[in-house]
């Protein structure tokens, strides 16, 4: 969907740095969100819908479309978009609806009598 | 089809949302030839900003025929989903699993009692059980439920749906069968005629036998030009959306819902500011402290958008339906319930319009009860 040029990927006086993708390091600069350095590394896919299951990937780039999400060192649902590179975070894709740190119970019928 | 061709039929709508839509959709059914004028973009549109309940406990204190109603509503609702799926592939995402109207001190939890405990004692009143639940009643439900939760009541009979989806799903009814849809034709004038009506709108007039009224916030100015008193107010609520989780409410909670998508809604509110659509920060405080008191968990999920609309209020908080006596074949229905009461309008109100007039049972929705006798201002989900 997008490209970013080499040029534009490497301004004048910013600091390169890296940080972890499903595993595996991306280069970055300080500065950039994840969304442009998974962009520019032709990362692909970061999440799959809840709904569908289907992949997505950034795509409006500005916070709006929410097809950016990932998960950063154990926070889900981030909007890559939004989220400011740091070197050494740990980012993987969302896959599906993100957990709540609620049980789970699979036996919810009210019990009247 | 030519303009002059479909300027008739025989029966208008006035009003695209969810009244109008499901009475005009009833109407079809019913083999009836209908046009639903509609207004564009920025109608106030109280059917796009719906919390999507469907919910029968604690209706019709003062009026035990609402409960009775909206109790008729809820039945008829699986038939309403069922049909509009066959027809459209839609699915309305309907479930009525009951409902729990959560209680956060002992003080809301007597108030509760005592307030179901007079509402089901209405002489006239329909009888369906309802349950006050304790703590340890929920706890076995949702564990993590907060430590400020005491206790909720619960109605088999509640439940929710896609509110989205049942407008969606109620217009490509309308257009497979053959519903003339006029989209931008607020109507600006309903005259009446020796025989029937003429609808001006979007510059244009046109001729029908009947009128059906179902303008929302509009109804009041357009229901006085067939001689009908439908006395509305706009009151506003307020809705929080949350990011999409794993499915962990399955019972709609009055102001907290999770969607087919995974969606977690937070409602309501009851703010009275005219016409303004805009949320207020205080209230939609108040409203996610609710939440989270509710479910603790919820403090570490995002809120994504959040919204205002407008409710359509008579002055009881009743539902009007009428039927004008100088001008026959102009009714008029307003509601602020147009998705608990999506049932009933299409498959019971919708075939007494059809048939040409609203049955003696309907009595009670008149707007003759503004004018005499005692006026209740009692209006409580």
């Amino acid at each position: 969907m997008f490209c970013i040029s080499t040029e534009a990927a490497r301004p004048f006086g910013k600091a390169a740095l890296s940080f972890e993708f499903e595993g595996e390091p991306v280069a970055a600069f300080e500065g950039q969100t994840v969304a442009q350095a998974l962009v520019a590394a032709n990362r692909g896919a970061c999440r799959t819908m809840p709904v569908s299951g289907s992949a997505r990937a950034p795509y409006c780039l500005m916070g709006v479309c929410f097809d950016c999400l990932v998960t950063i060192d154990g926070r889900q649902n981030q909007q890559a978009c939004l989220a400011p590179v740091r070197a050494d975070m740990r980012v993987t894709m969302q896959r599906g609806e993100r957990l709540l740190d609620i049980d789970i119970d699979d036996e919810k019928e009210v019990r009247h009598d | 089809m030519s303009k002059r061709a479909s300027a008739h039929s025989r029966i208008a709508v006035i009003g695209g949302g969810l009244v109008g839509s499901a009475i005009a959709y009833g109407l079809a059914r019913h083999g009836e030839e209908v046009a639903v004028f509609d207004e564009g973009d920025l109608a106030l549109r109280a059917s796009r900003g719906n919390f999507g309940l469907i919910w029968v406990q604690s209706k019709g204190l003062g009026m035990p025929d609402y409960a009775a109603w909206t109790l008729r509503s809820a039945a008829l609702w699986p038939h309403l989903a069922a049909e509009l799926i066959e027809r459209t592939g839609i699915d309305l995402q309907l479930q009525q699993p009951g409902g729990l109207h959560i209680l956060l001190s002992n003080d809301e939890c007597a108030r509760r009692a005592a307030f179901l405990e007079k509402l089901h004692a209405q002489p006239g009143f329909p009888r369906y059980p309802y349950w006050m639940l304790d703590r340890q009643d929920l706890k076995s439900m949702y564990r993590g439920i907060g430590p400020d939760v005491v206790g909720a009541s619960f109605t088999e009979q509640d439940g929710h749906a896609n509110p989205l989806r049942l407008l969606r799903a109620l217009h490509t009814a309308l257009s497979q069968m053959g519903v003339i849809y006029r989209p931008n034709h607020g109507a600006e004038r309903i005259e009446p005629l020796e025989r029937g009506f003429a609808i001006h709108a979007a510059g244009d007039r046109y001729t029908c036998e009947r009128v059906v009224i179902a303008a929302g916030l509009a109804n009041g100015r357009l229901a006085s030009m067939v001689a009908l008193d439908v006395p509305v107010r706009p009151q506003r609520g307020e809705i929080i959306v949350l990011e999409r989780v794993k499915p962990f409410l399955r019972h709609p909670m009055l102001s907290l819902r999770q969607t087919g998508e995974g969606t977690v809604m937070i409602a309501e509110a009851k703010v009275e500011a005219g016409f303004d659509k805009r949320t207020d920060l205080g209230v939609l405080g108040t409203l996610a402290r609710r939440a989270v008191r509710t479910f603790p968990a919820l403090a570490d999920a995002r809120a994504v958008r959040t919204w205002g609309a407008l409710r359509i209020l008579s002055p009881d908080g009743f539902p009007i339906y009428t039927q004008s006596t100088r001008y026959p074949g102009a009714f008029a229905a307003t509601c602020h319930s147009g998705v608990t009461l999506a049932g009933a309008h299409a498959l019971d109100l919708a075939p007494q319009i059809a048939a040409g007039a609203l049955e003696a049972r309907m009595q009670p929705f008149s707007p003759t009860r503004f004018t005499h006798g005692d006026r209740h201002v009692l209006y409580q989900h």
